[in-house]
């Protein structure tokens, strides 16, 4: 593309920025077209966990029921509350789309056709995030509402902590493969990690969950308590924006776990046949994202302090222990930095997943041994009670 | 200096930074402050990666934007502003003018090339330098052996995140509600 | 490549437009804001002078670290102070806060 623009007569510096404004384009557009089919899977399946049909009038399978909700989206009033602080009520789901949008420039789609290979790719990805809490901020604060602050106030909560246990689990694959760059992560995995660092992925998709605050972790709009949040106020396309957002960011969580443990776009014939990498990629990252979809349509949604509690006493030191296990393994297995085909790998994998299925298996006894004293207590409790009843 | 995209590139950043700066200090809107502090520190990270420092920038992000400014908001929320109707200045806002515009003027003499031209060269450093050498492609790889080697910072480095746990244990402390000393917030008055 | 002072002289103004919020606000946090205000161009600096001066070695990137290590420790304990004082006191305004004055 560069060099067919700079025989058109374009100065270098001039062609390779077109070439990468073109390429910020297709991959926007093909991120924004792609939810229009996404959310349209995604009501289908989450209408089969419910027992339903899900979308089925507007054309054949209700496929084009998305098409016809952004329509009627587009024809609602624009309306902006009383008292509401213009410009930063504007800019929230803006920030919000910009935030997800951002993610996909180190998406490597095969393994030529990446926005842009930053050797701090990992990092990127957290930094971007920020932009996501502070756009649920902006819209918390400035719409005037009391549900919408109190879900901003939630935000500040739930998303700030949740990142501690991501990170934590994105450091792993950073760990296996030694670079932050996503394009040596996806090289590096000639077994993919999801084989080695079972319990990383669960960790990173729990969190995951909840930065995008979909169910169980819905606290930020939760409809039965705070008439949902912090969009409470907006209407038509800028509510629009907020639904895309939110679902673009959950499909990303599914395509990260797809780069980050699944292996990415490798696969049979993927490093001749780009294209064939492309559908490799968004097929693994289909089947990430039904994971949580089946979560967050199985669940019912926890109390804030459940949610903290859960996070803080659980989750945080469950990935420092991970993190500190795989680094101590990694560390005294022999030639771990320099992994380069299948059999390199295999030994490493395979002590790595013993490890973890015993951590797992550590980690679940200590559950049951806290649930078996929970129900104890509670039992306890109710026979008290029921004694107390008696004797009166 | 001829024009090039870095150079445009520099002058957004830069504007960008001093421009939310000078709104921080001057809105009166706190949360919009805090908002111009985000932009501001936005393109400082900006100007970090024109420096090919990008992991630092990458750093600023997720610390100034994703921690700070965020804590600052929500401190911000806690604290209603019921001094709104008074001045968001002290009275001695012509001093701080002048203190600032004398304390720029100074930095200002001492790193423009101006000095040079007036004759009083007698500094050591060149301001003026336009073409360092080019930074190792490995450079992260290096900040980050060199923050674990003993013989470099690995010593300040631990120093460093005992202060950032004495300051999570601190402020926990400081904000606890007060006669719960003993019993976590929520707990307190349960059963 | 921008010239160094360029870049010093972003900085200059960014530490005196900080200077002069902590020196003239009066909110507790506006003038937590300009600290942070400061402490940028303390790491604008020493970024720059790394860049130009000694790109070799990392000690400017090494000390714009631990700035930020400070700087979050000093957001923390900052704002957990000042919601201290807002609750004893009923006001986030500095001047309110004078026990030590004489």
């Amino acid at each position: 593309m560069t060099e067919l623009l700079q025989d058109i007569g374009l100065s270098h510096g001039l062609a390779v920025f077109i070439a990468k404004a073109v390429g910020v384009m297709v991959v926007g557009a093909f991120g924004l077209l792609w939810t229009l089919l996404g959310i349209w899977i995604e009501r289908k399946a989450a209408g089969r966990f419910q027992d339903r049909l899900g979308p089925n009038r507007v054309g054949p399978f209700g496929l084009i029921q998305s098409i016809a909700d952004t329509v009627k989206i587009l024809l609602k009033e624009d309306l902006m509350p009383q008292g509401a602080d213009r410009w930063v009520f504007n800019l929230a789901p803006i920030v919000s789309v910009v935030s997800v949008m951002l993610i996909w420039a180190v998406v490597p789609f095969s393994g030529s056709w990446i926005g842009s290979d930053l050797n701090i790719g990992v990092l990127y990805l957290v930094a971007v995030g920020a932009f996501g809490t502070v756009a649920v901020l902006m819209a918390g604060w400035s719409s005037n509402n009391k549900y919408a602050l109190l879900s901003a106030f939630r935000s500040v909560a739930q998303l700030v902590s949740y990142e501690v246990p991501m990170v934590l689990a994105l450091l792993v694959p950073v760990l296996l493969s030694g670079s932050m760059s996503t394009q040596t992560i996806v090289e590096q995995q000639h077994i993919m990690y999801l084989l080695a660092v079972p319990l990383t992925v669960l960790i990173f998709l729990t969190s995951g969950q909840a930065e995008t605050g979909r169910g169980p972790f819905d606290l930020l709009e939760a409809e039965s308590e705070i008439v949902s949040g912090f969009h409470i106020e907006y209407s038509g396309m800028k509510f629009g924006m907020f639904y895309v957002a939110e679902f673009l960011h959950a499909f990303t969580i599914g395509v990260l776990t797809a780069i980050l443990f699944m292996g990415g776009w490798r696969g049979p014939f993927a490093e001749d046949v780009p294209l064939l990498g492309f559908i490799y990629l968004m097929i693994k990252s289909m089947v990430a994202y039904m994971v949580l979809i089946w979560v967050r349509m199985t669940l019912p949604r926890l109390r804030i302090d459940q949610l903290l509690d859960f996070n803080w006493k659980f989750l945080v030191p469950l990935s420092l222990v991970n993190l500190l296990v795989v680094a101590f393994v990694w560390k005294i297995l022999p030639d771990t930095d320099q992994i380069n085909s299948f059999g390199d790998a295999l030994v490493p994998t395979l002590v790595l997943l013993v490890v973890n299925i015993a951590l797992i298996a550590g980690v679940g006894a200590i559950l049951r041994e806290r649930g078996r004293r929970e129900r104890q207590r509670v039992e306890a409790r109710l026979t008290a009670a029921e004694s107390a009843a008696a004797g009166d | 200096m001829d024009i090039t995209v870095e150079s445009i590139v520099f002058l957004i950043f830069g504007v960008l930074t001093l421009g939310s700066a000078l709104l921080v200090v001057t809105t009166r809107n706190l949360f919009h402050g805090a908002l111009y502090l985000m932009a501001s520190l936005f393109g400082v990270a900006g100007l970090f990666v024109l420096l090919a420092a990008p992991f630092l920038a990458g750093v600023q992000v997720v610390v100034y934007i994703g921690a700070i400014a965020i804590l600052i908001i929500f401190a911000i929320m806690l604290t209603p502003q019921v001094t709104a109707m008074r001045s968001v200045r002290t009275a001695q806002w012509p001093v701080a003018v002048a203190v600032a515009v004398i304390f720029f003027a100074l930095l200002v003499s001492v790193v423009t090339p101006l000095m040079d031209e007036l004759g009083v060269d007698d500094f050591a450093a060149d301001f003026t330098q336009e073409n360092p050498p080019d930074v190792p492609a490995d450079s992260l790889v290096r900040l980050g052996e060199q923050l674990v080697d003993p013989q470099q910072f690995m010593l300040p480095f631990e120093v460093a995140s005992v202060l950032l746990m004495a300051a999570l244990i601190g402020a926990v402390l400081l904000v606890w509600p007060e006669g719960t000393r003993s019993t976590p917030p929520g707990e307190a008055g349960d059963d | 490549m921008v010239p160094l002072w360029m870049y010093l002289m972003v900085a200059a103004g960014l530490f005196s437009i900080g200077l002069y919020g902590v020196l003239a606000r009066r909110n507790a946090i506006a003038i937590l804001m300009s600290i942070e205000l400061m402490l940028n161009a303390v790491n604008i600096n020493l970024v720059a002078f790394w860049r130009y001066q000694a790109p070799l070695a990392l000690n400017g990137q090494a000390f714009a670290a631990f700035v930020f290590v400070v700087a979050a420790a000093e957001a923390a304990v900052g704002l957990a102070l000042i919601i201290t004082i807002y609750r004893r006191r009923q006001s986030v305004i500095a001047e309110d806060v004078d026990l030590l004055k004489w």
